[in-house]
Order: C-alpha cells, then sequence, then structure tokens
C-alpha cells in the first residue's frame, strides 16, 4: 500500500556526485549488503526513501482513523480489545517508520508538517469511510492483507533502519489479518442479513484493495530505479497478482463473491486473472477527490493542534526540572 | 509552522533474564521519565521486555564508517587470536 510514493516523479535537483563513491555504493547494493544511516548515499536515493518511509508512517496514523470509527460501536468487548489493540499497533508502526525516516537527516516535527499542509501523501485506501461492522473486518483481512504482502519484501529493503522496521511491523500485523478474516468468517456463518453486509463490504472494498499496489508497472515512474537500488523488490503488477491469488480462495471459502465479472482461473499459469482496474478513481483520490480525503486530514490537524498544549506543558516541565536541578548543584 | 524539536532518545530492551540489553529503535520525548513511557508503549506491547533503558540519541558517540578499515580491517590480518589457528593432534581430545 504504501509503496505508492515510488511512483511518484522525482523532482529534486541533479547533483553532480562522487563516481568512485557511487560505484562502492552500487557495488554494496549489489552484494545485498546493508545501507547504513551514515554511510555515504545518492541524493536520490535519501531522497525516495524519505518520501517512501513518511508516506508509510503517514499512512499508519491516517489508517487509525477508519477504524477508530468502529471502537465505540464494536459488538463484543473481545472484538472491542482486539480492535483497540490493532489501532494502537498502527499507532506504533506510524512511530517506528517515523524514526526511520529521521535517520536520513530529516525531522518528525518537519514530516508531520508536510501531512497536515497536504504537501506528503498517505496510501490512497485511508481515504474511503467505514459504513458497517463488516468493512472493519475487509480492512483486517483485505487492507492488512495487502499491506503485508508489499512490506514482507520490505524486510529484505536495503537501507537498514527502514528493514529493521518492516521486520517488527510484519510481525505483528500478521494478528490484524488473522482478527480480520474471523469477523468475515463469523459474519459468513451468521443471519442472511449479517452474510449480506459481508458481501456489501467485500464489493466496496476490492477493487480499492487492489488499487493500493499503485499504478501497472508500464506507468510506474520510479520501479526500475527503486528496484536497482533494491528498495523495493518486486513490481506493483507482481504484487497484485499475487494478492489476488491468495485472496480469490479465501473469499470462495467464505462462500462471498469478488465483485469482477472478468475474474476467471487460467490453468495454464495457475493465476486467477481479473478484470481493469478503474484507475481514473485511483487518480482522483490521490489528487485529494476520494470520499473522505477531506475528513481524515481535517481530523489529523485537529488532533495535532488540540494536543499541543500536551507537547508544550511536556517541554516546559522538563525545562524548568532542569532548571532547578543546574540551581541546586550552582548552590553546593 | 514547524514546532520545537522533541529531544530524541534511543531505547534498549532485556527481553530475558540473563541477555544483556538490545537496542530497539527510539522516541521522542520532553524528558527520561517520559522517555520510559513512551518506549513502553511504543516496543513492549507484546511482552518483549523485562527492562527498559533509554539514553539521549546525543549522548552517544559513534565510530565514523569512514574509519571503518583502520579500526577494525586490522584484526582480519590475526588470525592467531582464534583457536582454530593452533594445530593440536586429534588424539590430544577436547581441548
Amino acid at each position: 500500500m504504501y509503496t505508492q510514493a515510488l511512483n511518484q516523479a522525482d523532482t529534486g535537483s541533479k547533483l553532480v556526485e562522487d563516481a568512485d563513491k557511487l560505484a562502492r555504493f552500487e557495488a554494496k547494493i549489489d552484494a545485498e549488503e546493508r545501507i547504513e544511516p551514515n554511510d555515504w548515499m545518492p541524493e536520490a536515493y535519501r531522497r525516495t526513501l524519505v518520501r517512501q518511509i513518511s508516506q508509510h508512517a503517514h499512512s499508519e496514523i491516517v489508517g487509525m482513523l477508519p477504524e477508530g470509527n468502529w471502537i465505540t460501536r464494536a459488538p463484543t468487548l473481545r472484538r472491542k480489545a482486539a480492535l483497540i489493540a490493532k489501532v494502537q499497533d498502527e499507532g506504533g508502526h506510524g512511530l517506528y517508520l517515523y524514526a526511520a525516516a529521521e535517520t536520513l537527516g530529516v525531522s518528525r516535527e518537519e514530516l508531520i508538517d508536510q501531512l497536515l499542509s497536504g504537501r506528503a501523501k498517505y496510501s490512497s485506501i485511508f481515504n474511503y469511510p467505514t459504513l458497517t461492522w463488516a468493512d472493519i473486518g475487509c480492512i483486517g483481512w483485505l487492507v492488512d492483507g495487502a499491506a503485508i504482502m508489499n512490506q514482507i519484501p520490505l524486510c529484505r529493503t536495503s537501507y537498514g533502519p527502514y528493514a529493521r522496521a518492516m521486520i517488527r511491523i510484519c510481525k505483528e500485523e500478521s494478528f490484524h489479518q488473522r482478527q480480520g478474516y474471523e469477523i468475515m468468517l463469523t459474519l459468513c456463518r451468521g443471519s442472511a442479513e449479517q452474510k449480506a453486509m459481508a458481501q456489501d463490504a467485500l464489493n466496496r472494498w476490492w477493487w480499492p484493495a487492489l488499487m493500493m499496489f499503485g499504478p501497472p508497472d508500464a506507468a510506474s515512474v520510479h520501479t526500475e530505479q527503486s528496484m536497482r537500488w533494491k528498495i523495493k523488490r518486486f513490481t506493483n503488477d507482481a504484487l497484485r497478482q499475487q494478492f489476488v491469488d491468495a485472496t480469490v480462495p479465501q473469499a470462495h471459502f467464505l462462500g462471498l463473491t469478488i465483485p469482477d465479472p472478468d475474474l476467471r482461473y487460467d490453468e495454464a499459469s495457475g493465476h486467477w486473472r481479473f478484470g481493469a482496474i478503474d484507475w481514473e478513481e485511483f487518480r482522483q483520490v490521490l489528487a485529494g477527490n476520494g470520499p473522505c480525503n477531506r475528513e481524515r486530514m481535517e481530523a489529523r490537524r485537529r488532533a495535532h493542534e488540540e494536543g499541543a498544549w500536551v507537547r508544550e506543558a511536556a517541554l516546559a516541565h522538563a525545562a524548568k526540572r532542569r532548571a532547578r536541578a543546574a540551581a541546586k548543584i550552582a548552590a553546593e | 509552522m514547524t514546532e520545537p524539536k522533541m529531544p530524541l532518545w534511543e531505547v534498549f530492551i532485556r527481553a530475558r533474564s540473563g541477555l544483556a540489553h538490545r537496542h530497539v529503535g527510539s522516541v521522542h520525548a520532553a524528558d527520561a521519565e517520559m522517555a520510559l513511557q513512551a518506549a513502553r508503549d511504543t516496543y513492549t506491547r507484546r511482552g518483549e521486555a523485562l527492562s527498559i533503558w533509554v539514553v539521549p540519541s546525543a549522548a552517544i558517540t559513534a565510530s565514523d564508517p569512514a574509519d571503518k578499515d583502520s579500526l577494525f580491517e586490522p584484526t582480519a590480518s590475526k588470525p592467531y587470536r582464534h583457536p582454530t589457528f593452533y594445530d593440536i593432534p586429534s588424539e590430544v581430545g577436547h581441548m
């Protein structure tokens, strides 16, 4: 989901870089060595990583909103406890990722400022509303399922701090997908109305979930360079196909129908072939015209502004304690 | 508008008694007490720790990657520091 940032054109200035250093850097990448914060790296590599990691962090944070919407209305205490834990995990994942981005020389404050001012993007998927409880099931099953598919290869990404953050995140995401599928399973084994609710949620989430992998390879600006630098390990289309192949049988197990009349199993290749994706919808959502873009940004800005006094008070309190301690030492 | 920066802290956790504290990541916090609290919420949600250390990031002095060869390469030419360098007849048994 989060690699959508790799598809934006790199508009940074071209610097003349030391050919020797570049050659050594590329040799390291080719030898599957990890790049660490203090190592020399090309400016474009640094910019691409800052953009991708921060977009990934923003996605985790904004992603807390659609699910947070259902915490007070979860149908049982068990579901509620799981949903709170999941939303808390997303917050934690955002923090691991901001910390990884900061190792590249950008501050968390700057990154958050980029999100709140609308200069930074986050995953398109979080601009869709969560209308029923079944949407919480679909988010866990499909959205987290797609995220995991995208993120597992990122555990081997060439930048060390990003790879380490992804390892932690992947370990924690597995429960997210399973709790989502369990919600779907419960609904599908319930009343006719509950099953209809599950089908309705699948109908609305299926295509946006496929869009999470980003534009088709032919239209993806950055794939080639990012693959060469081993930031990205598989192309958008390869991951999307892997996701469809894994998910279609899971939908059949639930007794649900994938909302794609062109979906068919290709015996020869062993893949599920799917219909055309509406890329105009994807472009509109990324451009800020999705169903919930404004609401999401307003919620983030409000949370940031309403929490400002806490940050100020904590810093003032720490400064006062430091001053007192210094005065005490001076008096002795 | 960019806000004043919250200090950065490096977080180390001991997973089990008998193991050393190990670096797991970092947090931002105004003071040490809040850094501990944030580290607990961020890095120990699944029983990963028995103990946490937080250290101001600015207090860490790190070696320069450019000095890597002069600092660490010399050990590569000293195989006699390893037990396998020495030939002992197998009749002598485990040593």
